[in-house]
């Protein structure tokens, strides 16, 4: 599985309870409801341990973390390996 | 009335009063005539020997079923008598029955009170309903086929087999949204709540509903220029004889006291101005982080009252879930109402019937974070880069905040939309976008039917018309008060918890004289900079504790997830069942399922899952209640004090149209 649907398929699970039919790549998770602070967290946990790195205080931001999209670009970028979108 | 040949029984009319006994467990009687019946369920307070009703005027054309206060009774009954108007009993609710007799629906902009009240013109052939202005006392009906039936709750109207038990989709789905239903709706089909602040007449088959009162606001250029001193004075002295009438009663009136600000000032008024010796009562959590103890003690220490508290474990919230489910009639996004349940219960043992309490002042004067929110966004939205302004967001929700990490995705999350001032619901959209998350629940016949329906169009629709004109913060009071004072705060949280121990609340700040004062004050008084209820904090800040009025404001909650998943709580559990779910056929049962695991194996709940775990589950049990398995034929016999037959041929003759109210 690459990296999208990885992440996917942990939002689709965890904080869609299963319902994939409202994401989108580009969907952005803020504006749309599919996440709050708490989720975030969660979120930023998963991909720390999924991916094995260090999410830093300053990358916490919506550029990086707003959408499917937004993750798998930062994520090639911390891995230093490029991914399909 | 409504013509046809609609036919309820003496049994039925029994019935309807009888299941309602909660709510007057001290006397009850039934008026019945060719057209009409009244049922009326007694909670004595005032005249008690002599006020059992219905109660009829001079010549008995007509009668009256009523329920609440009427606090400026004595002065109204004063001048009925110098009119010449003669009275049997000493009560209110006499009061009432001549001052319509005099004025019609005009009466009601003389009554300062709390009411659900009925009068049968048996000359005229009309009916008369009406519920009083902020919706502190419930008053429901609904039209089946050639009948209105009408009662304070709607499990009384259940209690005739003719009316159809069904959730009304759009209702549940407004629930989700608003944390409860648009003024004038319930969650079942057919059953309308008269909205605070009307009125009906229903008269040749026609029913007529009119607005009597609206919270009123004015636009800034319309406000008081006063120096504070005297804005200070005039709203003490409202306050004041608020409290002072609202202790009239012929039985002893105690207080609650969480702690607060709000009721603290309230037990301060009744102990120092009218009773040395004051019973109050307050809600204490096994959890710190729900508790108010401290603050609840110095109160006590600094007024010399007796206090007495009602500790809540969180296996007491799920316990109770179910009978406040049962109550409140209506799904329930939190957990909250269930303290004020057992605290209630905890009074009547005590011996009391009435208590005054703090709510309505967070509504009338700024005190909740919502308003704040909304002014610091648009504060914002000034200065869109401004790398100090959000700051102020975090500041206001520091428990939210607390991981300094967020920051950036939180701010985000908050400065959605903050630059479309011109939005009438600017203050309340992220909070209705938050809870409509849940909606991702609904099963898909749930969604189907409420696709494209979800009640902002209509709510918009129902703004007073100079609401756009009106200053930030006015226009999210009157949303608050519209929404979630009239149809949550002052239901589930208020009058349907209380009286299922047959208790009375009174509240002193929802007082018209001091609500249309409120409105006329400029908001800079109510919020000043980052202070909410600045203008109550200096009217009180020599009459209670510094600690008290200084504290952050605590927002009331209850535990969620701890109360209702975890320990043996077997009802809440079949509720949740995937079968149990089917049949009720509002959620997706995979989905609550995933739900249910993730929060168990978390062992915590965001806000959002929190209020989904309290929502699926109230409106499940809401279901088995009153859907599936309603007690129609349950026990609840009727030996009125009082039966008024008034039908041609009363030997086993049904009437043609029966009401009920207590």
């Amino acid at each position: 599985m690459d990296v999208l649907e990885t992440i996917k398929a942990y939002v689709v699970e965890n904080f869609l309870f299963g319902d994939d039919s409202r994401i989108d790549p580009d969907i952005e998770f803020l504006e749309n409801g599919i996440l709050d602070s708490t989720g975030v967290l969660e979120l930023v946990g998963f991909l720390e341990e999924k991916f094995g790195i260090r999410v830093e205080d300053d990358e916490l931001v919506p550029d990086n973390m707003n959408s499917l999209e937004k993750i798998t670009h930062y994520i090639s970028k911390k891995t230093g390996k490029s991914q399909p979108v | 009335m409504l013509r046809g040949p609609g036919r309820v029984s003496v049994e039925t009319l029994s019935r309807m009063t009888g299941i309602l006994r909660h709510r007057g467990p001290d006397e009850s009687g039934i008026y019945i005539d060719d057209r009409v019946g009244l049922g009326h369920a007694r909670l004595s307070i005032i005249d008690l020997a002599g006020g059992t009703q219905p109660i009829p005027n001079e010549d008995e054309s007509l009668w009256i079923v009523f329920n609440g206060e009427i606090f400026n009774y004595p002065e109204l009954r004063e001048t009925l008598v110098s009119r010449g108007h003669r009275f049997r009993t000493l009560t209110d609710t006499e009061v009432i029955l001549h001052l319509y007799e005099e004025k019609g629906p005009a009466c009601l902009s003389e009554l300062n009170g709390q009411f659900a009240l009925a009068i049968w013109d048996s000359k005229a052939g009309e009916l008369f309903l009406a519920r009083d202005r902020a919706g502190i006392r419930p008053l429901h009906s609904v039209v089946t086929g050639d009948r209105l039936l009408f009662s304070s709750e709607i499990k009384s109207i259940f209690q005739d087999g003719g009316t159809p038990r069904r959730f009304d989709p759009e209702g549940i789905d407004q629930v989700f949204t608003f944390w409860t239903t648009l003024p004038g709706k319930t969650v079942f089909d057919g059953v309308r709540e008269l909205p605070p602040g009307h009125f009906m007449q229903v008269r040749n088959g026609n029913v007529h509903i009119r607005r009597f009162w609206d919270f009123p606001f004015r636009s800034p250029e319309d406000q008081l220029d006063w120096p504070i001193g005297k804005i200070v004075d005039t709203a003490s002295e409202l306050l004041l004889d608020s409290t002072r009438i609202r202790l009239r009663a012929d039985v002893p009136v105690g207080c609650y006291l969480s702690g607060g600000l709000d009721s603290s000032i309230i037990a301060t008024l009744v102990r120092r101005n009218f009773q040395n010796e004051l019973r109050t009562f307050g809600v204490r959590f096994d959890e710190e982080r729900f508790d108010e103890g401290a603050h609840q003690a110095t109160m006590v220490d600094h007024l010399g009252v007796n206090h007495s508290e009602v500790r809540v474990a969180n296996r007491e919230i799920g316990k109770h879930f179910p009978d406040v489910v049962w109550h409140c009639e209506k799904p329930l996004l939190r957990t909250a109402p269930v303290p004020m349940f057992m605290l209630s219960d905890t009074v009547r043992r005590s011996g009391y019937k009435v208590v005054l309490t703090g709510e309505g002042a967070d509504e009338i004067f700024g005190g909740y974070d919502i308003f704040r929110e909304a002014l610091l966004r648009r504060f914002w939205s000034r200065q869109p880069d401004s790398r100090l302004r959000p700051l102020l967001v975090g500041k206001l929700y520091p428990d939210i905040f607390n991981d300094p990490r967020l920051q950036s995705m939180l701010q985000s999350f908050f400065r959605k939309g903050f630059d479309r001032h011109d939005d009438p619901f600017y203050s309340h959209r992220l909070r209705w976008e938050n809870t409509s998350r849940n909606k991702m629940f609904f099963s898909e016949e749930m969604t189907r039917a409420t696709l494209g329906r979800d009640g902002l169009g209509d709510l918009e629709r129902r703004l007073p018309d100079d609401f756009p004109g009106w200053d930030p913060l006015a226009k999210a009071q009157y949303l608050e008060m519209v929404l979630f004072l009239g149809n949550y705060l002052l239901s589930s949280q208020g009058d349907r918890v209380a009286m299922a121990h047959s208790l009375e609340i009174r509240l002193p700040y929802l007082d018209y004289r001091l609500v249309e004062f409120l409105g006329k004050v400029p908001a800079k008084w109510k919020i000043f900079g980052m202070q909410e209820k600045y203008l109550l904090k200096i009217m009180y800040k020599d009459a209670v504790p510094e600690s008290v009025v200084r504290r952050p404001k605590h927002p009331y909650r209850a535990p969620i997830l701890e109360g209702l998943l975890t320990g043996e709580q077997e009802e809440i559990r079949t509720a949740l069942s995937e079968s149990a779910l089917r049949k009720a056929g509002v959620f997706d049962p995979k989905r609550v399922s995933r739900l249910v695991e993730k929060v168990k194996r978390a062992g915590q709940a965001s806000e959002v899952e929190g209020m989904a775990i309290a929502g699926i589950a109230s409106t499940q049990i809401l279901s088995r209640q009153f859907v599936e398995e309603f007690p129609l034929t349950a026990d609840y016999p009727l030996s009125p004090t009082v039966f008024v037959d008034r039908r041609t041929n009363s030997v086993g003759r049904d009437t043609d149209c029966s009401f009920t109210n207590t």
